[in-house]
């Protein structure tokens, strides 16, 4: 279909103040699949980056879960009404999702920070699409990309005897690309504000990483000391984690009670029903994405 | 190869030009306490190449992101294609394109991709983006490397990449900071190249910016600012006719008496750049004589020419704009007038 460019320019082309329809405004929904779409590009052209993400949840479910799951023992260690085959490695494998999401959401908000290094922002900030654009793509590109991970760490449910169903699966594709948008969020949000890779890492380390320990990845959430329970019910990736873990667990046949007991963030004595956690995600999402697209909007 | 378009009709840069392009006036911009840019005035009309001429740190990149809408101007006001920055940041970005002093490109994709990226963003219609892409490639000479990653891409690869990237989208108004500043003097030739084809091609406006005083020849006009302000405005025929006549440029055993042996016997004023010294002139070749007469030192060398720009901002601003140039100037030079057919 393609007419061969002439290699002369000025033959074909009329006089500018013809062919010039200039100030074209991209319509939002086409500016947020632009920058999106520039994400996923990139993504899967980066094969070293795909498979070094996992590595580290793979790690974790395997010396940590494994390690654990032999020296903490079964059932009951873990929680009351749990049956005696429950095992620690079932318990941590829906908090290993949340952590392969948390990393990559994290990692994908950084290229932020990397655009404006390497220039590119510049790119994006000047064209005529809105900020707003801007902040939700990047973060739906993100979060694409962590959700992914979450879902590429599915196969290996079977391997570590986690049993999943249709409908668990179902449920957990979406809680886990929530999670990923929320966390996405919050990381575009703090790198729009970041001018150095070295601003955004340390954030990260004194943010990431304490997230990920206090969303109750890797422990139930109860039983805590005071001030660590506080802690935890202001972690964002708990309400991510909880939800799943509750999909994956009912799936795996365990029975509602002790899906409940042992998945559930509570506040005082109330167990935060997933709609519930789903709510706080979203609502968590949207201040974050407002954050973000006001840092968008701001010119010096 | 046709490399000297016909020039904007005269009466276009008269500063109040009906067509204007791009109109500043009064236009402040300060960071914290350092005001970059000191209230400058200035008019482009439609086709122009205007050239944005000053040394590091004048306050160029600062007029250019105050005018592409990336900075908000302190004080004063701006417009570009008919728009005011302040009231409509959006419509200026979408009429016009845009070349930054530091890289802009995605290395990550292919050449083709970025160009892709930009269509898309631009709203370039789905029909027209396959054969835009492809005429832009053409005109930067990169179609054989369309699909290879930008991060493979030399400094002048990326560079004409850019360029074509900056014109995909049929801007009015094409701005371009330092578009050949770190690139050898054949590839600045050849970039200028591409610029002039495109410019004859689409009649675009060009607002570019360098410190290569040679360049700025190239432009239909131009601004010399320095520390912010513009100290001389006008095209380059008219600037160099500031300097009166020609230029003496000698060299001597003692250059410091000679400058004052000189002014003594000669009633003319030298002025010390490096090695030598450097006289304006009426009439340069009958100067020589006097000159070798009225010194009492050994003589090493001496010149005539025709003023240059940097004669023009040496004698506003009494120092050179940029003494580290050496080879490569005069290295472009040699491309230039090559291309010109020489000179
Ligand atoms: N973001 C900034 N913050 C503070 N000062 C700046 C900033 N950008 C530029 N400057 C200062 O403003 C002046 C003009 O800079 P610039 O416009 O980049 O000059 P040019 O492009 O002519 O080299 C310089 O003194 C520079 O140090
Ligand atoms: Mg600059």
């Amino acid at each position: 279909m393609t007419v061969d460019a002439p290699r002369a320019v000025g033959a074909v082309e009329a006089p500018a103040a013809v062919t010039r329809p200039s100030g074209v405004r991209v319509p939002l929904a086409q500016a947020v699949y632009i920058i999106w779409y520039r994400d996923i590009v990139r993504f899967r052209r980066d094969r070293v980056r795909l498979v070094m993400s996992l590595a580290q949840p793979v790690l974790y479910l395997v010396i940590f879960g494994v390690g654990l799951s032999s020296s903490i023992g079964r059932g009951g260690s873990l929680g009351a009404g749990l049956p005696a085959s429950f095992s620690y490695l079932q318990f941590m494998y829906p908090g290993v999702l949340g952590m392969a999401v948390l990393f990559t959401a994290i990692f994908s908000a950084m290229s932020v920070v990397w655009d404006r290094e390497f220039g590119f922002l510049r790119e994006i900030l000047v064209a005529p699409i809105s900020r707003s654009a801007v902040a939700l793509g990047k973060t739906l590109g993100g979060a694409t990309q962590a959700a992914l991970q979450g879902v590429v760490m599915l196969v290996f449910a079977p391997i570590i005897g986690v049993h999943l169903t249709v409908v668990s699966v179902l449920e957990t594709i979406p809680l886990l690309f929530l999670l990923a948008f929320a966390l996405t969020s919050l990381g575009v949000a703090l790198s729009a504000r970041l001018k150095t890779m070295q601003g955004f890492q340390v954030v990260m380390n004194f943010l990431m990483m304490p997230m990920f320990f206090l969303s109750g990845a890797l422990f139930p959430l109860r039983n805590l000391p005071g001030w660590m329970t506080v802690l935890t019910r202001f972690d964002p990736v708990a309400y991510g984690i909880a939800p799943v873990r509750s999909a994956i667990l009912a799936g795996s046949g365990l029975p509602q009670a002790a899906v409940d007991r042992v998945a559930s963030v509570t506040i005082g004595n109330w167990v935060v029903p997933v709609a519930a956690d789903i709510g706080v995600l979203v609502l968590f999402s949207a201040v974050m994405l407002a954050i973000a697209m006001r840092s968008f909007r701001h010119r010096d | 190869m046709v490399l000297s378009p016909a020039r904007p009709p005269q009466e276009a840069t008269a500063g109040d030009s009906v067509d204007a392009v791009i109109t500043v006036s009064g236009l402040v911009k300060r960071y914290g306490t350092v005001e970059a840019v000191r209230g400058i005035d200035l008019s482009v009309a439609r086709g122009e190449i205007f050239g944005f001429l000053g040394p590091n740190g004048a306050g160029k990149s600062t007029t250019i992101s105050v005018l592409c809408t990336l900075l908000k101007p302190t004080a004063g006001t701006a417009s570009v294609a008919g728009l005011d920055v302040n009231r409509d940041p959006d419509g200026i970005r979408a009429r016009i394109g845009l070349v930054f002093q530091d890289p802009s490109l995605d290395v990550q994709l292919s050449a083709r991709e970025n160009l892709l990226f930009h269509a898309m963003a631009y709203g370039v219609p789905r029909s027209q983006r396959k054969q835009r892409i492809a005429q832009a490639l053409t005109t930067v000479d990169l179609t054989d490397r369309a699909d290879a990653l930008v991060s493979t891409f030399s400094g002048g690869m990326k560079r004409r990449l850019e360029i074509a990237r900056g014109i995909l989208h049929h801007p009015e108004v094409l701005f371009l900071d330092e578009p050949t500043q770190g690139l050898d003097p054949q590839t600045r030739a050849k970039v200028w190249e591409h610029l002039r084809e495109i410019r004859a091609s689409t009649g675009l406006t060009v607002f570019m910016t360098t410190h290569y005083m040679e360049e700025a020849e190239w432009c239909d006009r131009i601004a010399i600012i320095d520390h912010g302000t513009i100290v001389a405005l006008g095209t380059p025929d008219e600037l160099k006719a500031q300097v009166g006549g020609d230029i003496v440029v000698l060299s001597t055993a003692d250059n410091a008496s000679a400058v004052e042996e000189i002014a003594g016997r000669l009633g003319v004023q030298a002025l010390v750049d490096g090695e030598s010294l450097r006289i304006e002139v009426a009439d340069g070749s009958a100067f020589v004589p006097q000159l070798i007469m009225a010194l009492s030192m050994p003589v090493r060398n001496v010149t005539v020419r025709r003023p240059s720009l940097d004669d023009v901002f040496l004698k506003l601003t009494g120092r050179a704009i940029r003494e580290e140039e050496g080879e490569g100037r005069t290295a472009m030079m040699r491309a230039f007038a090559m291309r010109r057919g020489g000179r």
